[in-house]
């Protein structure tokens, strides 16, 4: 079964890229047009702005008291004694983060379309090291999702060396500097770790193992394809397990690098589980979803209702899974309560309060309810409605590790994020399908194929 | 009482008896019963048998397991004997609820899980010093046993049955006391 990317598909991805970078460009000149010059001025008129809208419900007095009249007081001050330069504290806090939100914006569509692709890759690792006999007719596709692995890796550690201070703070100047003004004892503490050459050192060791399996993964593939013997599945077996002991290391330490580290005071023990569950769910979720596209274009005839079957209950069940780490690291801290750790949620339930919780429904609720009908899970359309549940609730649960770090209260799902959305995804979907037509669509030597041609629940 | 005639058809293999399932539903003859060792995947499907709404009774059961975990919490750590938790005075059920949700995790599955067995057992009629329905014993070991109704026509069925691999043929009078 050969597949070629339709002319319509690459067509569609390319002005998803076009549109993409126009919003990403909209989201950066806009934050530009905020300078300390005018940052007074422009708040002042947020402000305004905000007064119109409520002005019945006798506004500044009842609402946020201590913050407008501060804004009101520092507005006056600065204006009569230092005409240049000299911000308030929190102007200077607004301006940084609006500055930084469009950083943040492309870092989280290019991490969430990046987590899809190394999700896929652990899972066909699994397959693999597991000799599973059901997976095997959705190698290819599998294939097909990890091709973005190193492309996608790759884009998120150089928006991370371009966005620098913009996304982590513990690359500021002198933050290890005793003395200095931007002096942190915590942060400079952990700077054994956090330094910005170890941080590329790592993540290039990461994307290097990750990126070398998938390749021979792939080699051993298609190679496999026209042996008459099984010493090509043997060494991918092999391989496969030797990866999956790199991944479960490197997929924690990523997420400590690349994540976690944007709130450099707080930590979680379990913060890599709890990563690696969402971008597995998520991955799992896009291979169901394109089976269903490439058996609806009449692609994958040997694909049948038992393997969508498989992998809706692989939806269902991870996503529980998701919930349940999600639950364990919010409870331990919401009960201990300690202030150190409990800021890192008090931030999110403050002012993240729609995304947070509403990632929770989208995660948790949707496809517990959705998918727990047997039935249910062999209709394509519902599980591909499920899908798109599950990977907006997953792009909210990203935006939610990044967003309350950098941009603080200053969020929104606006031109900057749905634009980055738009240039991965259609960069994610250009690799993607143009990887998939480059293989016949069936591993057809692999031992187990027979075995899941004929699978049946 | 009228005694019934059945006619016992063993195999020894569940895709044969497979087979043979749907070789005699292609006849239309009703199939009575099979006893297996073990259970055979899309056999209820293959007999015609209604589906199971034994899945329906565990999510009410898991509701049951819920709301009870609920109502208690809020009885014993809220009304009756108010609590400080996490060093979080509220007394609101609301407020307190993440510490509650490990309590109505396990509860809603031990409901589920329990009730769905008992409801099971008793479905099938089955319960303690119960007299062994199975016609055979070496149904509990490794052989599948058909059981289909005669009415008139033993020579067709036991034709029928010889060619779709049975290896033992046996026809009873089955004493309806016996159920």
């Amino acid at each position: 079964m050969e597949y070629k990317i339709s002319n319509r598909l690459r067509m569609g991805a390319i002005i998803m890229m076009v549109l993409g970078l126009i919003g990403v460009g909209y989201g950066f000149i806009d934050s530009h047009g905020y300078t300390e010059e005018n940052i007074t001025e422009r708040l002042a008129e947020e402000h305004h702005g905000h007064g119109d809208t409520h002005a019945t419900d006798a506004h500044g007095e009842t609402h946020g008291e201590s913050e407008h009249n501060e804004v009101a007081a520092h507005g006056e001050d600065h204006h009569g004694e230092e005409a240049h330069g000299g911000l308030t504290h929190h102007e200077e806090h607004a301006l940084h983060q609006i500055h930084n939100r469009p950083y943040a914006a492309l870092y989280v569509g290019a991490f969430f379309f990046f987590m899809i692709a190394l999700g896929v890759l652990a899972f066909y690792a699994i397959q693999y090291a597991a000799q599973a006999g059901w997976s095997p007719v959705l190698f290819r596709v599998m294939e097909g999702i990890t091709s973005y692995v190193l492309p996608g890796g790759l884009i998120v550690l150089a928006i991370a060396f371009v966005a620098d201070s913009h996304l982590f703070v513990w690359l500021k100047d002198g933050v290890t500097e005793v003395g200095h003004e931007n002096y942190d004892k915590l942060v400079a503490g952990k700077s054994g770790w956090l330094n910005k050459t170890g941080f590329f050192i790592r993540g290039l060791i990461f994307l290097g193992g990750w990126s070398l399996y998938r390749y021979f993964s792939r080699k051993f593939s298609i190679a496999q394809d026209n042996a008459n013997d099984n010493k090509n599945f043997k060494k991918n077996f092999r391989i496969s397990a030797a990866f999956l002991v790199f991944y479960i290391y490197t997929e924690s330490m990523m997420s400590w690098d690349w994540i976690m580290s944007v709130d450099p005071h707080w930590f979680s023990t379990l913060f890599g589980w709890y990563v690696f569950a969402s971008m597995f769910v998520s991955g799992i979720t896009v291979i169901a979803m394109i089976s269903i596209y490439l058996k609806s274009k009449g692609l994958l005839e040997f694909v049948n209702d038992s393997h969508i079957h498989d992998l809706a209950k692989f939806m269902f069940g991870i996503s529980i899974f998701w919930t349940y780490l999600w639950f364990s690291q919010f409870m331990l801290i919401w009960y201990s309560n300690i202030p150190e750790e409990v800021t890192y949620f008090v931030t999110r339930i403050e002012h993240y309060k729609l995304p947070f919780f509403g990632m929770l429904a989208m995660n948790f609720i949707f496809p517990l309810l959705l998918l727990m009908n047997s039935d249910y899970k062999r209709i394509n359309w519902f599980v591909v409605m499920a899908g798109i549940v599950i990977l907006c609730g997953h792009y909210l649960d990203v935006f939610n590790w990044i967003m309350p770090a950098t941009v603080v209260d200053r969020w929104f799902i606006g031109m900057p994020e749905i634009g980055a959305i738009l240039l991965f995804g259609g960069l994610f979907l250009f690799i993607v399908f143009t990887a998939l037509g480059k293989a016949p669509l069936l591993a057809k030597q692999n031992p187990f194929t027979e075995e899941s041609k004929h699978f049946h629940y | 009482m009228e005694a019934s005639k059945v006619i016992h058809a063993i195999y020894t293999d569940d895709d044969v008896l497979m087979s043979a399932v749907k070789a005699v539903k292609a006849k239309k003859h009703h199939i009575e019963e099979i006893y297996t060792p073990f259970p055979v995947h899309g056999l209820d499907k293959a007999m015609g048998l209604a589906p199971t709404r034994l899945a329906i009774t565990a999510f009410l059961y898991g509701c049951v397991g819920l709301t009870v975990a609920i109502t208690m919490m809020n009885f014993i750590m809220i009304e009756d004997w108010p609590q400080d938790i996490g060093g979080k005075p509220s007394f609101s059920y609301l407020q307190n609820m993440p510490a509650f949700v490990p309590i109505m995790f396990e509860l809603t599955v031990f409901f589920a899980a329990h009730l769905m067995v008992i409801t099971f057992y008793l479905r099938s009629r089955m319960w303690p010093f119960k007299k062994a329905e199975n016609p055979d014993p070496r149904t509990t070991d490794d052989h599948f046993l058909m059981e289909i109704a005669i009415h008139n026509n033993e020579s067709e069925l036991t034709s029928l049955l010889q060619e779709t691999g049975a290896v033992e043929i046996n026809i009873v009078d089955k004493d309806e006391d016996a159920h």
